[in-house]
């Protein structure tokens, strides 16, 4: 239980996908800069990542490693995570019309969005179990969000701010993220 | 001329990562040391010049690409994947050291968005040696961007610039020549974003003085 706790600490906060792995970074960067957007592509991120970790976990220990051919994961996970971001977005058109309306072409975007791919083969390749990688995957979904919320807010406010004239749109938005990194990174210090 | 500047366009004029901002992720991740980079940059020449070659071959095969339209994308993503995963095997069996230290990153080559988008963009609307030279330009822009930011970051980090393997310079005499000890930040995630904020900025800055002179003097010209 101890370790489930750490584990879920550190994907949370100490090994925030965006801010220590730079997983994620093109919708960190590009749907930013409203909160209502930060918060529908955070969620939808989430929950692709959680049933794509869920399905790819399976397929690889039932599939690819009985069959001695784990070299087909890369092929196997992106295929199996276009095929979800497709019905997430049918079922988004469907449920919510307004948000799909905001998040525009994002959505597909999901698909090539390392954060998804990245967690699926990283649960494989620090040999979570079932129980770990679904632990794993939800906080570091639930980091991302928080990220993309917090950052989000900051945006707003850059907005308004007199930013000089070159630093103006990603230059400032990567200065931002370095100092909340930095905040980020010294939470370390708590397990 | 037009096959040059299909070559070139991917050096400045249309460099994906400072002009078109693609490929953000591993260009933050892997700029930890010039090594890395450049590890990087020959993953992505050799998938990006391969995928675009073959999804020009496809779709410029009139009853293949009016088969393959409909579900174009995963078509290139199955292509792409492919590819990495030879790029993955070759480095595991060729470069142990490269392989271990760029990791996740390998497979995730897959979902670098530069890849998919030129052969969205310009693959699937352009000859294969068109499309051949496209690639070889961006890949070059590419690697050439990553390779900027690294030596930045590992020079200031870690006070070396290693090119490959052993072979490298160690500058480390500049920090203590001043009395100061390499800025550890520069190589931890946080110094990844703030460096390349700043080249970033820098970079726009020189692309703005520029305008503002071309601006200046076809404004001489014509009046």
């Amino acid at each position: 239980m101890d370790n489930l706790i750490a584990l879920a600490f550190a994907a949370f906060i100490t090994e925030n996908i965006i801010l220590t792995q730079f997983f994620g970074i093109c919708p960190f960067l590009g749907v930013s800069t409203k909160r209502k957007n930060a918060l529908g592509m955070g969620f939808a991120v989430l929950f692709v990542m959680l049933i794509s970790s869920i399905v790819t976990y399976l397929l690889y220990v039932h599939v690819l490693q009985v069959l001695n051919i784990e070299y087909m994961k890369t092929i196997v996970f992106i295929l199996v995570i276009a095929s979800l971001v497709q019905m997430v977005e049918t079922f988004i058109k469907k449920v919510s019309p307004a948000l799909y309306k905001a998040l525009g072409i994002y959505l597909p975007l999901i698909t090539t969005n390392c954060a998804v791919l990245g967690v699926a083969l990283l649960n494989i390749t620090k040999d979570h179990t079932f129980v770990e990688t679904v632990v794993y995957t939800t906080f570091i979904g639930l980091g991302f969000i928080l990220v993309m919320y917090i950052f989000s807010m900051l945006r707003e406010k850059i907005a308004n701010a007199p930013v000089p004239k070159s630093f103006q749109g990603i230059p400032i938005a990567l200065v931002v993220a370095a100092i909340l990194a930095v905040i980020f990174s010294r939470f370390g210090g708590i397990i | 001329m037009n096959r040059i500047d299909n070559l070139t366009k991917g050096f400045i004029k249309e460099n994906p990562l400072f002009v078109s901002v693609l490929g953000m992720c591993p260009s933050l991740a892997v700029t930890t040391s010039l090594e890395n980079a450049l590890g990087m940059g020959i993953g992505v020449f050799f998938v990006l010049t391969l995928s675009n070659f073959i999804v020009s071959l496809v779709m410029s095969n009139k009853t293949l690409a009016d088969l393959v339209r409909p579900v174009r994308i995963p078509v290139y993503i199955v292509i792409i994947a492919t590819l990495v995963t030879v790029v993955e095997m070759l480095m595991h069996a060729f470069l142990i050291d490269l392989y271990k230290s760029l990791g996740v990153f390998i497979p995730l080559i897959v979902v670098n968005c530069i890849i998919l988008g030129r052969a969205e963009a310009f693959a699937s609307e352009n000859k294969p040696l068109d499309s051949v030279l496209d690639g070889i330009g961006m890949a070059l822009g590419f690697t050439g961007a990553i390779a900027l930011i690294s030596i930045f970051r590992e020079f200031l980090g870690a006070g070396t610039i290693t090119v490959w393997g052993d072979f490298g310079l160690n500058l480390t005499f500049i920090f203590n020549f001043l009395h100061m000890e390499p800025i550890g930040l520069f190589i931890q995630p946080v110094g990844a974003f703030l460096s390349f904020g700043l080249i970033l900025a820098t970079l726009t800055a020189i692309g703005n003085k520029n305008k503002e002179r071309i601006a200046a003097r076809e404004a001489t010209v014509n009046g």
